[in-house]
């Protein structure tokens, strides 16, 4: 009976065959290739290549640009991870209260996340550029000199984290808000009759039993933001040099303007293991702090 | 006490309502027009959407994207649902770890493939190709898919399987006549997710389509905006061009958006 059962479901199995294929062409396949390019000085066009060993991955560690990239994508990954959380589960406490209209500040919220994060940056560059920025409008109108805001690399991280944070906290609030309502209300009932005040409500109630949003959206967050690409392109495009570039941005650099394929390809490795054991370190962390109902 | 909360609500909205009013200032100001941003302008002009949608090549871009995100969204819908029933319906030791495997490509972003991925795909001919494009997209969108699929699967009573078989279904008619037509909410969430982030793609999109004649909106932006850097108006005009479809069904079916993308991050 056993063996029937699993003769009959293995013929199923076909059906996940079309998607096998396309992870083994468009992702198994580069994966390997990646790691040979990674050790030749191919330049991305010409049939003329040597295999140099490890040399790309030394260079790639004695190359300081490689350190301000490293330390920018991490800005971007737990920057933007903390501030969307902040600030996601503080609007997401406050709109889940009895309020009218609630539902249309939710909408507008919201909204930046559907829209493309091109767009999104090219919209704040116009707040931060330097010639009739908005910002600087307002620093005109208090007198103050204008300011080229995204000129200085580590002033230009923040903004792109800011940038980043503005468009994606729509998802931690909407997470945080349906985390919320799944509370069961007794609980604060209880609470409030043993005397507990609104801190320890929310310090042994709240907190607790949002861990599974809270694990959902900083590990969507560190991965987002860890891997930014669109917004930084929009914004500045990595400068100045490299000092707001993210390790998408500066492998993209490497490939198409330095054309040292074997240096981007070195990178790409890099970045995968360094993401890969950054959000599994922490979606192991958070699920460990899970409790159940 | 409750004005103050109305008054914070207000501000909220207001804060982020902000960048899209200035970028819409910027849009429907006249070029000799030199204000503030700030200023919204009296004497509204359309020029630089003409301009925009002309220079930028829009119409062009947005027949691209609908092409390219509606043969890859048809694509990921059917290749996923099609892949997630056996991996959430029959557990083998085997199946599991090809769901890892799948799950697995979720954590990893894509682009730390993008130079392998790249050359094979020049090798293969396919840049600036529709289909290389779409393969790409649909590739990307998989894993997502499958994960919101098995898990839907996964919470489908398995008694309906059973009758099935017991009215003499085989496992293919019982997937064909009986699941599938039980996946359309999650489905709906995925047309979203998967949607969306084929539509607004660029990272893939800027280098497997760099013509005009195959070129997305995004891509068309960008190219757009580093030629006319100093016409600042125009390229705020495309840019209000650019978001407009996907805002306006935002507007209308933001129930599905904002629920498709609560119920995919809390089945995890």
């Amino acid at each position: 009976m056993k063996k029937k059962m699993w003769g009959s479901s293995t013929i199923l199995n076909v059906m996940y065959v079309p998607a096998l294929l396309f992870f083994a062409v468009f992702i198994f396949y580069p994966f390997i290739e990646g790691i040979r390019i990674s050790f030749t000085n191919w330049d991305g066009y010409s049939q003329q290549f040597s295999y140099v060993g490890f040399e790309k991955y030394i260079n790639m560690l004695a190359d300081k640009n490689t350190w301000t990239t490293m330390s920018n994508t991490v800005i971007y990954g737990f920057g933007s991870t903390l501030l969307q959380n902040v600030l996601g589960l503080a609007y997401a406490l406050f709109l889940d209260q009895q309020l009218r209209a609630k539902g249309l500040v939710r909408t507008i919220v919201y909204l930046p996340v559907i829209i493309s994060s091109l767009i999104m940056g090219y919209i704040w560059y116009f707040f931060f550029q330097f010639d009739g920025g908005a910002i600087n409008d307002i620093m005109a109108l208090f007198g103050a000199q204008p300011v080229d805001w995204l000129a200085s690399g580590p002033r230009a991280v923040g903004i792109i984290t800011f940038v980043n944070t503005f468009q994606f906290m729509g998802v931690a609030m909407t997470i945080y808000v349906a985390g919320l309502q799944s509370i069961p209300k007794d609980y604060y009932e209880a609470a409030s009759i043993d005397g507990a005040n609104w801190w320890s409500q929310f310090k042994n109630i709240t907190l607790p039993l949002l861990m599974p949003a809270i694990t959902i959206n900083v590990v969507l967050n560190i991965i987002g933001g860890l891997k930014l690409f669109d917004v930084i392109v929009a914004m500045t495009n990595g400068g100045p040099g490299y000092a707001s570039s993210s390790l998408s941005t500066m492998m993209y650099n490497l490939y198409f303007a330095r054309q040292d394929a074997g240096y981007a390809a070195a990178l790409g490795n890099f970045m995968f293991l360094f993401i890969a054991i950054v959000s599994i370190t922490s979606l192991i962390l958070l699920k460990r702090k899970e409790v159940k109902i | 006490m409750r004005t103050l909360k109305y008054s914070i609500l207000t501000l909220i909205g207001i804060v982020h309502l902000i960048p899209f009013y200035i970028l819409l200032g910027m849009a429907l100001k006249p070029t000799e027009d030199t204000s503030s941003k700030w200023i919204f302008p009296t004497n509204m002009t359309m020029d630089n959407f003409v301009n925009a949608w002309n220079q930028a090549h829009l119409s062009q871009a947005l027949i691209n994207n609908v092409i390219i995100t509606g043969s890859s969204v048809v694509l990921i819908v059917l290749i996923g649902a099609l892949a997630s029933y056996p991996l959430s319906r029959f557990q083998t030791k085997w199946n599991q770890f090809i769901y890892l495997l799948c799950i697995s490509c979720m954590i990893v972003p894509a682009l730390t493939i993008l130079v392998p991925l790249y050359s094979m795909i020049v090798d293969m001919g396919g840049i600036n190709t529709y289909w290389a494009a779409i393969l790409t997209q649909v590739t990307f969108q998989l894993p997502l898919t499958i994960f919101l699929f098995t898990g839907f699967i996964s919470s489908v009573p398995r008694e309906l399987d059973e009758a099935g078989s017991i009215d003499g279904c085989n496992k293919f008619m019982i997937f064909f006549r009986i699941i599938l037509p039980l996946l359309k909410p999650i489905t709906a969430t995925v047309i979203i997710l998967t949607g969306l982030n084929v539509w607004n793609d660029y990272q893939f999109s800027i280098f497997l389509l760099q013509k005009v004649s195959v070129q997305t909106i995004p891509v068309a932006l960008s190219q757009f905006i580093s030629q006319f850097q100093n016409q600042i108006s125009w390229v705020a005009a495309g840019c209000v061009i650019g978001m407009l479809p996907v805002t306006i069904l935002y507007l209308f079916l933001q129930k599905y958006f904002i629920r498709g993308l609560a119920d995919g991050a809390v089945k995890g």
